[in-house]
């Protein structure tokens, strides 16, 4: 592949939330303010922009990752997803969304959204998760509001109904 | 904070990425996860003037357990990332005290892009990579358009955010010797503000017949691994004492020196009673 030179809006091609996507972006542009300001997904949370605070994170190529720490250049071919991808179009929220709103596990919500994401990752990806894998993943992400503690108590009501669920088909 | 103007250049291969370092040296920055890189460049701390992208370069990703110098060892190549490592499920066993450092470096969500060779080039002095690879004398393998070299990692090191990586050269790879669990065993302790954050104080520890490896991250400006006998009670405590001093700590605002001195002296012996443990 050729070299490409800065202060030149270059073709991206991608895969978000389910659909084709295209855009332009200088090398310079983080994935964060390309999906925010170029394809319009404001869900992606801007906080520390190097790394820490987790906010902006999102899911490429099916697992979380900082959007601060990569370049839109950098996920030609992707699949990105961001939580205005995790609700069906049939329900307005998933069950992950459900289960925080009815654990409080929110307040100003300026986090939430990544650590959705970071979330449905490790249900998706271990199902037998346990309460302390929670909160390893969580470690991952800065609230300021809710203390942590509702947070892993509606992902482990996410992880125990699903469990339940799983139990009842094999019996 | 945004990122610098700079060129970007997906390279394809090994040979692509070099002959680019060759034209460009200093002025050139190899983009592997981009988990310090790319945190520096949205802070200005550097202006490369090209980003070369070795992440979809042909074999780059690769992991294989492998022999090295006569030695079986765990290869990994230089866009192989931390969580391709983590998950190998045999990782525990064969080379237990990556497995335990790699738990404390970073979080998932910065493990999935990071790379283990981006650590080591990074140099960071509280990262976990670089002490793992000195307490277990990895090789580092690097190549540049005049050749290749191999150096132990305890030679890589040469100071903060320091190594002796020539302007034009690239950390291919990197061979993590196995360990014998019959005769060997290893510990890995870590002092941060949150797990995952960068250390405080971490140590490493290696213990086979005869011989502690002890190293040290956190507080030095690179990881400093000492050798000794297998020193008991108060000569132990001697030991570690000295060599707390040894390391010239500073404060920050993380932790004053003199708490730095004191981990070295709890954890280390900590460690060292973990290890030993795990072996009787």
């Amino acid at each position: 592949m050729p070299e490409m030179k800065r202060n030149v809006r270059h073709d991206i091609s991608f895969t978000l939330n389910g659909e084709k996507r295209t855009g332009h972006a200088e090398p310079r542009m983080l994935l964060c303010d390309f999906l925010r300001h170029e394809t319009g997904v404001t869900g992606v949370h801007v906080g520390c922009e190097h790394g820490v605070c987790g906010a902006c994170t999102v899911q490429i190529d099916g697992v979380a990752a900082r959007s601060c720490l990569a370049f839109a250049i950098q996920i030609d071919g992707a699949d990105i997803r961001t939580v205005e991808g995790l609700a069906g179009r049939e329900a307005p929220m998933s069950a992950l969304q459900q289960a925080m709103k009815r654990h409080h596990a929110l307040q100003c919500g300026f986090c939430t959204a990544g650590i959705l994401m970071s979330m449905e990752c490790l249900i998706v990806a271990n199902p037998l998760a346990d309460r302390a894998q929670v909160v390893d993943v969580l470690s991952g992400h800065l609230c300021r509001c809710t203390g942590y503690a509702n947070i892993v108590d509606a992902v482990m009501a996410v992880l125990e109904a699903g469990r339940k669920m799983a139990g009842q088909i094999n019996a | 904070m945004k990122p610098p103007a700079f060129d970007y250049l997906p390279c394809e291969d090994v040979m692509q990425a070099l002959e680019a370092l060759h034209q460009h040296g200093d002025d050139a920055r190899i983009l592997a996860g981009g988990q310090s890189l790319v945190a520096m460049l949205n802070m200005r701390l550097l202006e490369p003037a090209i980003l070369l992208d070795i992440t979809r370069a042909a074999g780059m990703r690769n992991i294989e357990w492998s022999v090295s110098g006569g030695k079986p060892s765990l290869n990994i190549r230089a866009a192989a990332t931390q969580s391709q490592v983590l998950e190998l499920a045999a990782l525990k066993d064969k080379v237990p005290l990556l497995h335990s450092a790699l738990r404390h470096t970073g979080h998932v969500q910065t493990r999935n892009r990071g790379t283990v060779c981006g650590s080591l080039a990074h140099a960071d002095p509280s990262a976990e990579l670089p002490l793992a690879a000195c307490v277990l004398n990895a090789q580092i393998h690097l190549q540049s358009n005049r050749g290749k070299r191999s150096m132990a990692a305890r030679d890589f090191f040469t100071g903060l955010l320091q190594t002796a990586l020539e302007a034009d050269e690239l950390i291919v790879g990197v061979d993590f010797p196995l360990c014998d669990p019959a005769t060997e065993s290893f510990s890995f302790h870590e002092t941060a503000m949150r797990h995952g954050d960068f250390a405080i104080v971490s140590i490493g520890v290696h213990v086979q017949p005869g011989k502690i490896t002890i190293g040290v991250g956190g507080g030095p400006a690179k990881p400093e691994v000492r050798d000794w006998p297998m020193l008991e009670g108060s000569a132990l405590d001697d030991g570690l004492n000295t060599l707390a001093w040894e390391l010239e700590m500073q404060d920050d605002v993380h932790a004053s020196a003199r708490y730095r001195r004191h981990l070295v002296r709890e954890q280390g012996r900590a460690a060292i009673e973990e290890a030993r443990q795990c072996l009787r």
